[in-house]
């Protein structure tokens, strides 16, 4: 199985209010189809690992491949076009654009990357609800749905540009258990039936326990 | 650049469906532009319109003879005090002919340089204005009346009668408004005029002259250069004021210097004539342009505001664009747009609400006797204006879109995300 996301020897250091340093020499890979989650208690730097893998958070020291490409010290322009095209993120908090419908914020990353036409944008976005159960909502405006919803509407969003890796910070800390289990059961499905790779960040022991393979963190280290 | 209309339709939605705001930022814009569009051109009317009353019927160079004391006098000719410390006490002026020594033929020079458009003849004397017992004192000026009309916008003044019927009538004149109200007279009575020199002469009042300086209308009347030549018992060489209109008004004090050292006359031009009514133009000028200035900068504060509010609570929104892909360069064009959207709009209308309050102030009556032809606010309406106008629009709005812009460019998602 190839790798699609390695970290090697990843530090990274808070410098206010006092230099801290946060993550300590971490090194791991995830390998193509894996679905992995990342446990540790708070504070232990598990979110702040999930950004930098992310490529939003660039202060870090160590280098980070994805597809096997060294994307430490690109350019932003490029890690923009990368989360673009290769992540997609699912947050605690569901962040949609409230202004726009529910479609349009599916079919918004794949209008930046402008790889295909509208049409077809139009039409994978719309295939991605159908996938996650929410067609009839495509027309809604983002801010008059449900919370479970609107965690679904983010999924499918993370996954409109067919991107290489999916990851998501807590994506179910802010639901019910029911809600929970069907978000659940959607990343299990991604990475089975599609062979998504899946790096989700967890607080969640039954959701973690569920997962190929669990990350444990303490204190700015991989414990296991 | 494929992304234009992503990152317009993102704007387009942010600003419909706050449209409230961006209202309120447009229509500062467009109150900006609208009292700039308004306020310059009321005010380069009046100035205009002032100018007129000034320049237009003054000649851009004026030539007479002056009574001035010889500049040599006799004593530095004279070879053996050459070198020595002469004072000559009571110099009195040099006793010289009024009348423009070969005037006919400096005319004709005149006429045939290619920067002048006109050059008229005047003879200007002294004469009493004499209705029964009654005598006035006065000015009357010989002209050739059509050819003022023309070159100087005589016929502006001229409140009854025409240039025309001076022309065409024999021993006819344009009395002033001032003397015809002292005695009485109306458009064709009879007025007797007397030179200094004696005699009596009946002209036939053709019309009346106002040129809005009370002043000058009770003394000064018109007639033509054959009947004042007549009156005064002059050859028709007898000429003592030649007045020039030249193409370029910046032409005329070349023009004087030249005539004065080539003819030997007072050669006026217009510059040194009117030099304290040119810096009461630029001063006006000057405020009207600082007027409208302050009025397009609180415009594009209320725009830089506006914007930085709406940065302020689309924080979440910016974060997730940049998190899902979009560039801070993106992010930053968005709200670029939606500036330059604002400053369009706005700026459009404040043409259009400038142009008619603009056409509103032009209909207003404005009847003054200082002005007898004006009889609504002048208004300028120059097209440069407009564009000035509309350019600055979208500079400032470019401006007070570019600063908060950048914020949003460099706002780390992270942070906010994080932060929640």
């Amino acid at each position: 199985m190839s790798i699609v996301l390695e970290a090697k020897h990843i530090n990274k250091y808070f410098r206010k209010p006092t230099l801290f340093h946060v993550l300590k020499d971490i090194s791991f890979q995830v390998k193509s189809g894996e679905f992995a989650s990342i446990m540790g208690k708070s504070g232990c730097g598990k979110s702040t690992l999930l950004y930098i893998l992310s490529t939003m958070d660039t202060d870090y020291d160590g280098e980070l491949y994805l597809n096997n490409e060294l994307i430490s010290g690109k350019p932003n322009e490029y890690l923009s076009y990368l989360r673009n095209k290769h992540i997609g993120f699912v947050f605690q908090f569901h962040y949609l654009l409230s202004e726009f419908t529910v479609l349009e914020n599916v079919m918004l990353p794949a209008k930046k990357l402008g790889e295909k036409m509208l049409e077809e944008i139009e039409k994978d976005a719309m295939e991605k609800l159908k996938i996650l159960h929410i067609d009839h909502l495509a027309h809604k405006k983002a801010s008059r749905v449900s919370g479970g919803e609107k965690q679904r509407v983010a999924i499918a969003r993370a996954l409109i540009n067919n991107p290489s890796i999916i990851m998501g910070d807590e994506p179910t800390g802010n639901l019910d258990s029911h809600n929970s289990d069907n978000v659940f059961n959607i990343f299990k499905s991604l990475s089975v039936e599609q062979g998504l790779s899946l790096l989700i960040v967890t607080h969640d022991e039954d959701f973690a326990n569920k997962t190929d393979r669990i990350i444990r963190m303490g204190d700015g280290k991989i414990l296991q | 650049m494929a992304n234009w209309s992503v990152i317009l339709n993102i704007s387009k939605t942010h600003l419909l469906t706050k449209i409230k705001q961006t209202s309120i930022a447009a229509l500062g814009v467009t109150f900006g532009i609208g009292s700039y569009i308004t306020l310059v051109c009321f005010m380069t009317g009046l100035n205009t319109m002032l100018d007129d009353l000034i320049l237009n019927q003054t000649p851009h160079v004026h030539i007479y003879n002056e009574i001035e004391p010889s500049k040599r006098q006799p004593i530095s000719l004279y070879d053996t005090v050459e070198g020595s410390f002469n004072v000559v006490h009571s110099i009195r002026p040099k006793r010289s002919q009024k009348k423009i020594h070969n005037a006919l033929p400096i005319i004709h020079y005149l006429e045939s340089n290619p920067k002048v458009r006109a050059a008229l003849p005047q003879v200007k004397t002294q004469i009493f204005y004499i209705a029964g017992s009654i005598e006035l004192g006065g000015n009357i000026t010989g002209i050739q009346p059509i050819n003022e009309g023309k070159y100087f916008n005589m016929s502006d003044y001229i409140v009854e009668g025409s240039a025309e019927a001076l022309e065409t009538t024999d021993n006819s004149i344009l009395l002033g408004i001032g003397i015809a109200e002292k005695m009485s007279l109306k458009v064709g009575d009879r007025v007797q005029v007397s030179p200094l020199n004696g005699g009596i002469f009946p002209l036939k009042i053709v019309g009346f002259y106002q040129s809005g300086i009370a002043d000058l209308d009770a003394i000064q009347s018109f007639t033509t250069v054959k009947t004042i030549q007549r009156i005064l018992g002059e050859s028709k060489n007898y000429i003592t004021d030649i007045n020039i209109k030249l193409y370029d008004i910046e032409d005329a004090v070349p023009l004087a210097n030249r005539i004065e050292q080539q003819f030997d006359l007072k050669a006026i031009d217009i510059k040194t004539a009117n030099a304290q009514f040119e810096t009461g133009t630029t001063i006006r000028n000057l405020i009207t342009y600082a007027v409208s200035i302050t009025l397009l900068i609180v415009a594009g504060f209320g725009i830089y505001n506006i914007l930085n509010m709406l940065i302020y609570e689309k924080m979440n929104d910016i974060a997730i664009l940049k998190a899902t892909g979009f560039s801070g360069r993106d992010v930053q064009l968005i709200f670029m747009s939606q500036a330059m959207i604002i400053g369009f709009v706005g700026g459009i209308l404040g043409l259009i609400i400038g142009y008619a309050l603009a056409t509103l102030i032009g209909t207003i009556p404005f009847e003054t006797e200082a002005l007898p032809t004006v009889e609504t606010y002048p208004i300028n309406m120059n097209p440069l204006f407009f564009v000035i106008g509309f350019t600055f629009a979208i500079f400032s709005t470019f401006l007070a879109g570019y600063l908060p812009s950048k914020r949003a460019k460099k706002i780390d998602p992270v942070r906010i995300i994080r932060g929640q």
